[in-house]
């Protein structure tokens, strides 16, 4: 197997069931220009051209629509949105349409459509490019909602969305699109619902979705050094959520900590924490620990940023005081975006 | 007319049915059995009526809140729409959707919507992908004057300008949103249809009360997206006569006059139709009378039908969320 980078599995999942299916077409803001959405749709677009790989108007509400009603009619529409803050322009479509449409007409037919969202971390993007947006598309029955966290699993889910019933969500967080890792050639689904064992362990679980994932193993790092074997789950899918892995997690540590990219309030770090005590309460010893964002906008200006955002520092050291260590984590980590220089 | 011979009698006899259901939804409404708001076509059959004459079998058509008619016009299943009001299994969707999200894909009607100018899009999209396989398939999104207000009409009306899609726009202009009538809500100054015009399409007022003027003005528009000359749009004047939703009369509210219904009472769409065909003599008020007991027969059998069938099972309520 050779090494992929997050992006290019994405790409290749693409170009791949683009070349299997027909129907499926490509859009959004940008997807035919020179940057090819950070490379994840310039392949296809040298490959298929412009009949099935064409920009859009602004306009997200009409485009998530469009979408819709070229699915209606045997589509498989693939669209992206460079910054997910921007898909709160379509979820008119996104969420009374897509998400309903099976269910309110009848359960005859669903609409096969594919949004892919990329949240954006780092170098001051601030309060309307920073927002990770899982738990709001999550609430509502019907969606799919998926958050790769390597580049395999970017590669499997997306496949998986192409060639399932809709209507997907996939969530990619652009802090995670220069990682590398061996990612299959065959384009195999992995399937929503399915989480994964990031790191086994005993002492105390760490479930974190997306980038949280990759913070939450670094994190585990570092509490190896004190003694600590951390279990790290990613859910990779939030709805369907993989509930039974958690449980079977819990059951080992008996300890859980939820990190997210997002809020706390009404978020998806709750929902976990909700299943949790809910249907694992005899398993836990200790309270669940949340580490999200602090309740305000994503700030710009680098010392509050940094602050802003959960890092492996603050993961480990929510694990230490669920354990009742009196140790302080002893070392940070460089931040996952350390080298990232734009391009913005 | 240079119409297909029949057609008159058709775009008639297709009025005469839809008001034939919707009178008698009507009539039903207040015994509760239909939990479903309804928004009733009852004056506005002609739009529906004359667009979907222009239509072949697989061309698509989409709706709003106010669908009844165009559900009805495109082929929409009778019995599957008056099971949906009763909330049954039978319904056209199962009893999960109703009056609101009436469907029926075999007709070519595939949806309707409740939430303003949502289906506008998705008539967008259709087309879109009919254009894209070269199809000369045509979609149809009928919507009303106060979506004409909301956003996604102009992102809409740009995208398939900009793509020479092959949808029609059909606005009925009723005159108003609710309540709240045209003029607080828009620019007096210019009409619905030059709006549309600015965009660059063919756009057109016509009197929507009058079918065999919808129906020309439909042969012409559908005509021109099928020779792939881009999307086109048609206002249609014409009036609802019963409240915004729901099966009263409301013109002691306030808000519109009992003079301004009565005058557009007098205008018929069913009403005129009838003197017209009879003055021509392709028609006898003897065959109107015949083909009302018809069609009537065939509402009756079908709430007949509708209050028989069973429920949907409550084991089965989140059944069809994936």
């Amino acid at each position: 197997m050779r090494l992929l980078r997050y992006w290019e599995a994405i790409s290749e999942a693409t170009v791949q069931c683009m070349e299997a299916d027909a129907s499926i077409f490509l859009t959004g803001i940008g997807v035919d220009d020179f940057k090819g959405i950070f490379g994840t749709t310039a392949e296809a677009y040298r490959r298929f051209g412009a009949a099935r790989v064409f920009d859009i108007p602004n306009g997200e509400n009409a485009t998530t629509g469009i979408a819709i009603g070229a699915a209606a009619v045997g589509k498989r529409p693939l669209v992206v949105h460079p910054r997910n803050d921007f898909m709160f322009l379509c979820m008119d479509q996104l969420l009374n349409l897509a998400a309903k449409w099976r269910y309110m007409f009848g359960g005859k037919t669903g609409v096969p459509v594919v949004f892919r969202g990329i949240v954006g971390r780092g170098w001051g993007q601030g309060a309307t490019h920073s927002q990770s947006l899982q738990a709001a598309f999550a609430h509502f029955p019907g969606l799919y909602v998926a958050t790769p966290a390597s580049p395999a699993d970017a590669k499997g889910l997306l496949v998986s969305a192409l060639q399932g019933t809709g209507p997907v969500i996939l969530l990619e967080n652009r802090a995670l699109y220069e990682l590398a890792e061996e990612v299959p050639e065959a384009p195999t689904p992995i399937p929503f619902g399915q989480g994964k064992i990031v790191r086994a362990g005993k002492d105390v679980t760490i479930v974190g979705a997306s980038l949280m994932a990759y913070e939450a193993k670094r994190a585990a790092e570092i509490l190896a050094e004190h003694g600590v074997d951390a279990e790290v789950i990613d859910p990779r899918s939030i709805r369907p959520l993989d509930e039974a892995m958690l449980l079977e997690s819990i059951k080992k540590t008996g300890r859980l900590v939820v990190a997210d990219t997002s809020w706390a309030f009404c978020g998806f770090a709750a929902e976990v924490a909700a299943v949790a005590v809910e249907k694992g309460w005899e398993y836990l010893k200790a309270p669940v620990r949340r580490v999200t964002p602090p309740d305000c906008p994503a700030p710009v200006s680098r010392p509050l940023e940094e602050a802003f955002h959960p890092s492996p520092l603050t993961i480990a050291q929510a694990c230490l005081d669920l354990l009742k260590m009196e140790s302080s984590v002893k070392r940070g980590v460089s931040d996952v975006q350390a080298s990232f220089a734009g391009p913005y | 007319m240079d119409a297909p011979s029949g057609i008159e009698r058709r775009l008639l006899g297709e009025m005469i049915r839809i008001r034939a259901v919707e009178e008698t939804i009507a009539d039903l409404y207040p015994q509760g059995e239909m939990r479903t708001p309804t928004h009733f076509s009852i004056g506005q059959e002609a739009v529906a009526v004359g667009v979907c004459a222009a239509l072949s079998g697989d061309d698509v058509v989409y709706s709003g809140h106010r669908c009844h008619a165009h559900y009805l016009a495109k082929g929409g299943d009778l019995a599957g729409m008056v099971a949906e009001l009763f909330g049954r299994e039978t319904g056209c969707a199962r009893g999960r959707g109703g009056s609101v999200h009436l469907n029926d894909r075999e007709a070519g009607f595939i949806a309707a919507s409740a939430i303003l100018g949502q289906t506008i899009a998705t008539a967008v999209g259709s087309a879109l992908a009919f254009k894209m396989d070269g199809l000369s398939r045509v979609a149809v999104t009928f919507f009303g004057d106060g979506t004409v207000e909301e956003g996604i009409f102009h992102e809409c009306l740009n995208f398939a300008v900009v793509k020479r899609l092959p949808v029609l726009f059909v606005c009925e202009n009723n005159g108003y949103s609710t309540h709240t009538s045209l003029g607080v809500r828009q620019p007096a100054s210019v009409p619905i249809h030059a709006r549309a015009a600015s965009y660059g399409m063919p756009s057109e007022r016509v009197d929507g009360n009058d079918v065999f003027a919808v129906f020309r003005a439909a042969r012409e528009a559908v005509a021109g997206l099928r020779r792939g000359n881009g999307p086109s749009f048609l206002e249609c004047i014409t009036y609802r006569w019963r409240e915004h939703v729901g099966p009263l009369w409301d013109y002691d509210k306030g808000y519109r006059t009992k003079a301004e219904v009565i005058e557009w009472i007098a205008r018929c769409p069913i009403k005129r139709a009838i003197e017209r065909l009879v003055a021509e003599g392709l028609c006898s008020m003897d065959e109107v009378a015949r083909i009302e007991r018809g069609y009537q027969d065939e509402v009756n059998r079908a709430v007949v039908a509708a209050k028989a069938a069973p429920f949907p099972t409550v084991d089965d309520l989140t059944v069809g969320t994936y």
